[in-house]
């Protein structure tokens, strides 16, 4: 396992190794997935669904016999997060869709993760039992009572092996704290507090308390009708406790230290790149709103996606990316039918892998984009069931775009906006990624020689 | 039988009684399950057998019960369950059984926890202490702080009765696994272990657990990191002299540069002890760069704390360094840029001054304090303003007559009409402490129009609040004032809308009457709370009845039969049921007040006449009445 996490397009083969979900065509809506995450040490990888669940997946060892091979990922756990509610003060239904899970550090043998919808963060812990007690005084194992005038002596019972048990259990309700909805979770490095961010404002929880949290950030007018962003997304520094940033529906980032004051409406930092005149055009605000950001994992960088493009900031520069990466172009002509048919709002999530040097994200027609930072290559891939045969190597896809369509592109005509891919995760250490799309999740690593 | 004589005197005798007990507080277990049990109870109870071992089997077969409740029910009894099962197989049987049930409910386990940390004589007396360690040890390892700090807690506590031996061979072991586990759960639960076993151990134990606390100290880990800094004190009280110099000044100093602000914060408190321990020559050198560097953290949630523990602080270093470093830096967190900061520091004004060295008090306060204490009081945050007329008050006892009328009468004054209602509330809330200097007189023009306002508010809080100062404002202010100024205030909040300030404001005139006498009331509120009897709102003429209730006591016998009861009775004929049913529980009320012949010949018939009411709830009081006051 020692392969070195770099690599993307110049040196990694990548391969198909596992797909999990339904394969029929018509997908039930609360099979959709709808966030993906790995934990810190990439054996667990976790899923949300519009269905409210959760569904864990844990890599098996190597196997001694196969060993060029990496282990598979196979159902650790499932358990329903969230169900739907009702509000009844504002007549509003709360989806139980998971918008995000996110894990904690490892505390204990067990493992632990927030999970949230549009208004209520949980807790989850998931255990493994192996033992279970046996012996009672006053009944039989069956549970037939014996006469109690048979009970002439105590019995202590005894804890006995058993079948290994996964046992998921909700430790704590994180609720009524946002009044929109919840776009963001994300755990502080200090290991004992986390924020939540909404369209409006940003809350600061400690982990142990659920009745009580924090405003850090509110964005809200004291008139609605001044309204002219939204806060998309929000995230803690990797391992600067007091620095998080936020971005916004009109593609700026703010960084925000939480030393210099309680409320962090002020922001230390804004990054935002000047507007290129030659493009502006109906869509551009549409199209600059930042969908994610995510701090590299050396929190030197971080990385924003917006709908059509990929930038990465250095965090000391603010005035503009110090590498951007279109992960679309193509699409540009066509964003009044996107508009229309409203993918143009699709939120595309972005990830790095372990060492910085590669970055992913998902577009249409189930494609995904890598971007290899040092060698500035990009490739795309797509994840289909046609190529699905364990270990086959995924061939890269080309996009036509105009004049004449040669051998084995596509034409930008043909894409499927319906087949997207939002969700992706990158195994922190190893090139293993798991991508979904719709309804299916797919597995891909390299080839290891 | 299991119970001997002796043993039946424990805090918790077992027995049938017990059995029943245990059995009454089973709110979810499931029907049919109940039924059974305690149809076999009953047949036990009618047998001569073995009847005390039914009760423990119960509780012992609960310990693994679906319900929660059940198994808390039982590791609540444990010791019960422990001395019938005797202190061989409590050792052998029922601590293996306990150390791998941390499978459990946070509350099972808290309570598991809690119950062994007083298990030492049913496992066999301080000899036996040790087989007390393992269900502990897992204990301190889950993911639940409250259970594992509860862990640690009983973890200390048995460390006493282990013998020095015992504390060797055994629980600085355990220390020892604790601080090198793998998670950092287990290492936080160390850092509380160490200052106990310290003392009691051998040079080289002694070495090597100074070793341990440093590598946690130093631990990749913030959580372990804040375990550490938060014992760092309690570890630092146990150790030698030299030891206190050598290793832990360098380990404080690390925390409170960490670069966690959450580890930092916590060396403040550190900070606290560590200065008392030191000789006065030495802390100049060792603590103060350390404490100056905290006051000017860039983070405010270290300032915060150093502002949060400033008294205590203070006291630590002596008044020497208190007058060349802490009053500047005291100065500073008034003036802080966060709002908490000045919030925090604002709170400890008058602790501050009180604590300053007497000789230059005076004059420490009049030219560094006050000027800050100025600014706050127009400060921009209402917190902080609040925070400040919390304590302002008291620094007219310190700084005497002159100086107050001088200096703070005019920041009373200004506060006093602060648009935020909590400032204005503090200061009134304060009103003894400038009292016993100045008197309340020289206040008392602007007092007036604040306390209409806060009466008026339109937050029935802020309302409510106001009415909990009055018998206290009454009695400074004294009953002519209150007369002129302050009684149609509280005869107004008689008819407040809110229920909740109706109930205060009877609840006031209780104490009013307390205070001023039954003279005065009969004179002042009598007469107008029987007029309120005829008011066409029936919420009013119920708040006649309450208030009746409330002053009967008070006014004695003679105002309650002579003014109060025929009142009463005539409200029996009320239209409006509710106000019947209350003159049922009035009569009820009063009816101890009143002489028997009144009961007889007025209250009797009255009840009667009640209790053969259409209205079902009518009927119900006033045959409550009947039967309370024995009329029947």
């Amino acid at each position: 396992m020692m392969a070195g996490p770099g690599g993307g397009s110049s040196d990694v083969q990548w391969c198909f190794s596992q797909v999990k979900g339904a394969m029929d065509d018509d997908v039930a809506e609360a099979d959709i997935i709808s966030t993906v995450e790995f934990n810190q040490s990439g054996e667990l990888l976790a899923t949300g669904d519009k269905g409210g669940r959760v569904v864990i997946f844990q890599q098996e060892p190597e196997s001694k016999s196969q060993p060029l091979r990496r282990g598979e990922y196979n159902v650790y756990s499932t358990f329903q997060s969230h169900e739907p509610e009702f509000d009844y003060l504002k007549s509003l239904e709360i989806e139980e869709k998971i918008n995000k899970i996110r894990w904690l550090p490892q505390k204990n043998a067990a493992h632990f993760l927030l999970s949230t919808n549009d208004k209520t963060i949980k807790l989850w812990k998931i255990s493994e039992r192996d033992k279970r007690p046996e012996g009672y005084n006053l009944k039989e194992e069956d549970g037939r009572y014996k006469d109690p005038s048979t009970v002439t002596t105590l019995r202590v019972p005894v804890l006995m092996p058993m079948d290994l048990m996964v046992e998921a259990s909700p430790r704590r309700v994180f609720a009524n704290a946002h009044t929109y909805h919840i776009n963001s979770i994300s755990i502080n490095s200090d290991c004992e507090t986390y924020l939540s961010a909404d369209d409006l404002r940003i809350n600061l929880w400690h982990q142990e308390i659920t009745d009580r949290s924090f405003n850090i950030v509110d964005i809200k007018p004291a008139n609605m009708e001044d309204l002219t962003e939204v806060i998309t997304a929000a995230e803690f520094h990797p391992n600067q406790c007091n620095t998080f940033v936020y971005s916004s529906s009109k593609g700026t980032i703010r960084l925000c230290d939480m030393r210099a004051s309680a409320l962090c409406d002020k922001h230390t930092k804004m990054f935002e790149e000047p507007e290129d005149p030659n493009n502006r055009s109906f869509f551009s605000e549409i199209i600059s709103s930042i969908s994610d950001v995510k701090f590299s994992n050396n929190g030197r960088y971080m990385m924003t996606r917006d709908y059509l493009s990929i930038k990465i900031w250095d965090l000391c520069m603010e005035t503009r990316p110090v590498e951007t990466y279109q992960v679309h172009e193509y699409l540009r002509s066509k964003l009044c039918s996107l508009y229309e048919n409203d993918c143009i709002f699709d939120k595309f999530e972005c990830c790095w892998n372990g060492n910085d040097s590669v970055v992913m994200t998902g577009s249409y027609n189930n494609f995904f984009r890598m971007f290899d930072r040092g060698y500035q290559q990009d490739v795309t891939y797509e994840a289909s069931r046609e190529n699905s045969r364990p270990r086959s190597i995924l061939k890269p896809r080309k996009i036509s775009t105009g004049g004449k369509r040669k051998k084995d592109e596509i034409s930008v005509d043909s894409l499927d906006f319906s087949k997207k891919i939002i969700h992706t995760a990158w195994h922190p250490l190893d090139n293993i990624i798991a991508v979904a799309t719709t309804n299916n999740l797919y597995i891909f690593q390299d080839k290891l020689n | 039988m299991y119970f001997s004589g002796s043993l039946l005197t424990t805090e918790e005798p077992p027995g049938r009684e017990g059995c029943a007990v245990v059995l009454g507080q089973k709110p979810r277990s499931a029907a049919q399950q109940r039924h059974s049990v305690t149809a076999t109870v009953s047949k036990m109870a009618g047998a001569d057998g073995d009847d005390s071992l039914y009760p423990i089997a119960v509780l012992i077969d609960e310990l693994r019960n679906e319900d929660v409740q059940l198994r808390l029910n039982s590791i609540k009894k444990l010791s019960t369950i422990a001395l019938a099962l005797g202190v061989e197989r409590t050792r052998t049987e029922l601590l293996p059984f306990l150390t791998d049930t941390i499978y459990d409910e946070d509350e099972v386990l808290l309570a598991l926890a809690e119950q062994l940390g007083n298990f030492t004589m049913l496992v066999g007396g301080p000899e036996y202490v040790h087989c007390l360690l393992p269900p502990l040890e897992s204990l301190a390892t889950v993911e639940e702080t409250v259970v594992r700090d509860k862990a640690v807690e009983s973890l200390r506590k048995i460390s006493q009765e282990h013998s020095p031996v015992d504390l060797e061979v055994h629980f600085e072991p355990l220390v020892k696994r604790l601080a090198s586990g793998d998670w950092f759960t287990s290492r936080t639960s160390a850092c509380g272990l160490f200052s106990v076993c310290y003392p009691r151990v051998s040079s080289t134990v002694k070495a090597e657990i100074r070793q341990h606390f440093r590598t946690l100290c130093s631990d990749d880990t913030p959580m372990v990191r804040r375990a550490a800094a938060s014992k760092l004190g309690e570890f630092a009280k146990v150790l030698e002299p030299e030891y206190v110099k050598s290793d832990i000044i360098s380990l404080f100093t690390a925390l409170a540069s960490d670069e966690q602000d959450s580890v930092r914060l916590l060396a403040v408190e550190a900070c606290v002890s560590i200065a008392t321990l030191l000789p006065q020559e030495d802390l100049e050198t060792l603590v103060m760069p350390t404490l100056r560097q905290a006051a000017e953290d860039k983070s405010w949630r270290v300032r915060y704390m150093v502002a949060d523990k400033f008294s205590e602080l203070q006291k630590a270093v002596g008044s020497e360094i208190t007058k060349n470093d802490l009053v500047p830096a005291f100065q500073n967190l008034l003036k802080d840029c966060e709002a908490e900061v000045r919030a925090a520091a604002a709170n400890k004004v008058k602790e501050f001054c009180e604590n300053l060295p007497e000789d230059n008090r005076e004059q420490i306060i009049m030219t560094h304090i006050l000027p800050c204490v100025k600014e706050l009081v127009s400060d921009t945050n209402q917190h902080v303003k609040s925070a400040l007329a919390s304590v302002i008050m008291g620094l007219s006892t310190i700084l005497g007559k002159d100086n107050t009328i001088e200096h703070l009468l005019p920041l009373f004054l200004a506060q006093l009409k602060d648009e935020c209602p909590e400032v204005r509330l503090n200061i009134i809330s304060n009103l003894d402490c400038v009292n016993e200097v100045i008197g309340i007189r020289q206040l008392s023009q602007s007092l007036l129009p604040a306390i209409v306002e806060l009466a008026e508010d339109a937050k029935w809080r802020v309302r409510l609040a106001i009415i909990e100062y009055m018998p206290l404002l009454a009695g400074q202010l004294g009953v002519e004032f209150f007369d002129e100024k302050l009684n149609t205030l509280c005869m107004a909040w008689l008819i407040d809308h809110v229920y909740a300030i109706r109930e205060a404001a009877t609840c006031n005139l209780m104490k009013l009457v307390e205070k001023f006498g039954a003279e005065w009331a009969q004179n002042t509120i009598v007469p107008k709370v029987l007029g309120m009897a005829n008011d066409p709102n029936y919420l009013h003429r119920m708040t006649t009845l309450f208030c009746i209730n409330a002053l009967s006591e008070a006014c004695g016998q003679e105002i309650t039969t002579k003014q109060m009861l025929p009142v009463v009775l005539k409200m029996s004929n009320d239209q409006v049921a509710n106000v019947r049913f209350n003159v049922a529980k009035s009569l009820q009320k009063i009816g101890p007040v009143l002489d028997s012949n009144a009961l007889q010949t007025e209250v009797k018939p009255v009840l009667e006449k009640l209790a053969t009411d259409s209205d079902m709830d009518v009927k119900y009081f006033a045959q409550e009445a009947i039967s309370v006051l024995a009329l029947a």
